[in-house]
């Protein structure tokens, strides 16, 4: 219990927080969001107390979430640059994803295809929602293949989609018959499908499974072919990740989905290892391919300087070739001297300062490592789509309740593939690295890596996050757009970590250099105490209403 | 102007009565609108003399903004006029937006203003009202008194109470009100004493009891209403009688409908009973 105490956050009572947010809701609300509110504990390593994820938001909650379409086209397929992407639904759906995450992408030549400056959307219209939208849809596909010829084709559904049933799967099967050269395929990701965008990702994963991977034989050059899953390429995070992995002599198959092609998807059976940056949106990919052509997958995690260390470090332990590991280690070594010459001139400024965190289904722990490397502390974070294995570790997974809106969205059953199957590692090689203490499948979550008495948060709103900064008035908040100006109003720096604010890379060693300069100057700023709202430097105006009898 | 919605289970002759009585409202000297709002667009096909070629939501896809009412309604019997609104064919799209956007079109086209007064608009709407979109003609603004065709076969009956279910709704935060039950006769036992119990039990009237006669049939196979192919046939009578109930008629109700047990306990005490 002492010990608790003295690993709490200074004055300010969990408990109380808590109750003050609580208090102000219905009884049934606050039922729920009680449940969804919880008060770290980590016990015994990593016993810790359970929380209420994944689950319905309550009407009339102003949400951090987004949808299933957002999670699938947004999200997953965006960031990949030759597969053309048509969005079957009214304009707004294809236009407000377009780009608006700032996945990057650089082609390798100018004539290579790059379909991500295009926005493509069937922009249906009332007269398709009455007579039903699939003839537009393939008339779309048509003018597509005309104009681009590209090798791959995705359809993204949106609500009006789903509720009027047009049947994107067979328009998609169709046409892929009369253009047999390209590779044709739709997402059942209506927005609604779903409590959150995490149901797009699933549906996304599914399909890019069954129709996309192993399509295409052919294995990069190199002895140490790895895909990683679950980067987005977000500001550039992909490019520098690209660049450690050069440099450390990793073959670099496949990234799902920043920076990729095609090709690379359709042939990503063909790498030894996959390893998962963004647990909640791809873990499903990493089962599946494990189970039908025996790639091995562990959790890795590139953003933090140590972490990134700590992830290269695994992938040659994996791989086992001693030249690899040493490889490896001078990458390290040569990569932190700038790292840590640039954390010993911040951290002094930032030491102590307190961070806020409720962003994705990985980043509000995994942003948590370079806040650590500076010195800061994190109070409260929470994911806004993340289940339960997410906050509490893979080994809940056998204990979460599968709802109704789960099963919504498909489970595929996958079988070792009869000729493809190949388990990269034997087991006696498997058990060895594990007796070594080595873990494969491996999550531990967010919680059982924060303090005792840390806020965790599900599915945070714009009215807790008013009660939070006001209780612990923290130096800086992470989430998204939707909660930027909110919390500037409120004199408190926000830093997206959707989009990264025009920013970025922040991931790998390079990107952790640009993180803590751009926190420096974020919590280090006097801007919001030189800002003074017009209430504060002058008196209230007052006034009656004056009316002409 | 009055404005009337029939509802009623699907096959059970909606459209047939719905043409009839406007047929005898023709007749009379009232002028009279029929929108039919089903997207097989055969509520009007015995006042025109066969189906109309070009509905709105057809006329709507081809000429895009430039719409005249001209172009969508067509001069029936006596110069009644007629309306469909079509929709998607089976299986496609959705027929609910359908309605919604054709009736809204109409009246943004003054279809039942200026130049245009009628004495009754009827709207003839498809059997089941599955979703919002057909239940638009009783939306605010839109018909104000409605009237069921039934009959005295238990899944009429079943039709009838829902329908009225669904009337309370709009109803009480609005102005429409039933006017009565059309019982068109299946030649059940009993039937008129059941329907007049069921009209009693909902709070209404049944408002006229059409017998059958097989000169309907004879007048369909001729792409005509009775009152037109026969006008002094018997039918042509009932007809002109329910007609005459229509005009008349000034007992409007927010229905009580029935539960399911009350329902039931009708129909034995009336029906499989005796």
């Amino acid at each position: 219990m002492i010990k608790a105490e003295l690993k709490s956050f200074s004055n300010i009572s969990a408990e109380k927080v808590k109750d003050s947010i609580l208090n102000r809701y219905p009884a049934k609300v606050a039922r729920k969001r009680g449940k969804q509110i919880i008060i770290n504990r980590v016990e015994n390593g990593d016993q810790v107390p359970e929380i209420l994820a994944n689950s319905r938001t309550i009407p009339g909650i102003l949400t951090m979430r987004g949808c299933a379409y957002a999670g699938c086209k947004g999200v997953v397929l965006g960031p990949t640059r030759d597969i053309l992407q048509i969005t079957h639904g009214p304009i707004g759906c294809g236009f407000y994803s377009w780009l608006t995450r700032r996945n990057q992408t650089r082609p390798e030549t100018l004539s290579d295809a790059n379909y991500m400056t295009y926005a493509l959307s069937t922009d249906l219209q009332e007269d398709e929602i009455i007579f039903g939208g699939e003839k537009k849809l393939k008339k779309a596909i048509e003018e597509a293949i005309a104009l681009f010829n590209p090798k791959a084709i995705g359809i993204f559904s949106t609500c009006p989609v789903g509720l009027i049933g047009d049947d994107v799967h067979a328009v998609a099967r169709e046409m892929e018959e009369k253009y047999p050269e390209v590779n044709i395929f739709g997402f059942s990701c209506e927005g609604y499908k779903g409590v959150s965008q995490s149901a797009g990702h699933h549906v996304a994963n599914n399909k890019v499974f069954t129709d996309v991977v192993g399509q295409l034989e052919m294995r990069k050059e190199g002895k140490y072919i790895v895909n990683i899953l679950g980067e987005y390429n977000i500001g550039g995070d992909a490019f520098e990740i690209e660049r450690i992995m050069e440099l450390c002599g990793f073959t670099l198959h496949s990234t799902f989905s920043g920076n990729s092609v095609y090709e690379e998807f359709a042939s990503a059976h063909n790498a030894d290892l996959n390893v998962v940056m963004c647990h909640r949106s791809i873990n499903y990919m990493a089962e599946m391919m494990e189970k039908k052509y025996g790639i091995p997958w562990f959790k890795v995690n590139f953003v933090g300087a140590e972490a990134t260390a700590k992830s290269l470090r695994k992938m040659a332990v994996y791989f086992g070739d001693a030249e690899l590991i040493e490889r490896v280690e001078s990458v390290i070594a040569a990569e932190m001297e700038n790292v840590l010459k640039v954390q010993g001139e911040i951290r002094p400024r930032c030491e102590g300062k307190k961070a806020m965190l409720f962003v994705g289904g990985s980043r509000a722990h995994h942003y948590q490592e370079l806040f650590t490397e500076i010195g800061m502390e994190t109070l409260s974070a929470g994911y806004e789509f993340a289940h339960r294995d997410d906050y509490e570790g893979r080994k809940v997974i056998p204990g979460i309740v599968v709802d109704a809106d789960t099963r919504n969205i498909e489970e595929l059953t996958v079988t070792p593939d009869e000729k493809r199957y190949n388990p990269r590692k034997k087991n006696d090689e498997m058990q060895k690295l594990e007796s070594a203490g080595f873990t494969f499948n491996d999550y531990n979550g967010m919680m059982t890596e924060m303090k005792d008495n840390s806020l965790i948060i599900d599915d945070l709103n714009h009215y807790e996050t008013e009660i939070l900064i006001e209780k612990y008035k923290p130096d800086i908040f992470c989430a998204g757009i939707k909660e930027k100006y909110v919390v500037q109003k409120g004199g408190i720096p926000m830093k997206q970590l959707h989009s990264y604010d025009y920013s970025g890379p922040y991931a790998g060693f390079i990107g952790a250099v640009n993180f803590y300069r751009e926190i420096d100057r974020m919590v280090n700023t006097k801007i919001f105490s030189l800002v003074k709202a017009p209430w504060q430097e002058s008196p209230e105006l007052t006034g009656s209403y004056v009316w002409n009898k | 102007m009055r404005k009337i919605a029939i509802y009623g289970k699907g096959g059970i002759g909606k459209s047939t009565t719905t043409q009839n009585t406007v047929a005898a409202l023709a007749e009379m000297g009232k002028k009279v609108m029929v929108v039919g709002c089903d997207p097989k667009a055969d509520s009007t096909r015995l006042l025109l003399g066969g189906l109309v070629q070009q509905t709105v939501l057809d006329t709507l896809r081809t000429e895009g903004e430039d719409l005249l009412l001209e172009d969508v309604v067509k001069p029936g019997f006596k110069e009644t006029k007629c309306v469909e609104s079509g929709g998607p064919e089976p299986g496609v799209g959705c027929a609910g937006r359908g309605i919604i956007t054709s009736i809204n079109l109409l009246e943004q086209l003054g279809a039942y203003s200026g130049d245009n007064i009628l004495d009754y608009v009827f709207y003839d709407v498809l059997g089941d009202v599955v979703c919002g979109g057909f239940a638009m003609p009783i939306r605010d603004g839109k018909a104000e008194e409605i009237y069921i065709v039934v009959s005295g076969e238990m899944m009429a009956m079943y039709a009838a109470n829902n329908i009225c279910k669904g009337i309370v709704k709009f109803a009480e935060s609005g102005v429409v009100r039933l006017g009565g039950l059309i019982c068109n006769s299946r030649n059940v036992d009993f039937e008129k004493d059941l329907i007049e119990a069921l009209a009693e039990k909902l709070g209404t009237q049944m408002i006229h009891f059409v017998p059958r006669d097989n000169m309907v049939q004879r007048a369909e196979i001729n792409r005509k209403t009775v009152i037109e192919f026969d006008p002094a046939a018997n039918q042509a009578d009932e007809y002109r009688k329910l007609c005459k109930s229509i005009d008349g008629n000034s007992n409007f109700v927010i229905p009580t409908p029935l539960t399911t047990d009350e329902l039931e306990g009708l129909l034995i005490k009336y029906g499989i009973g005796q």
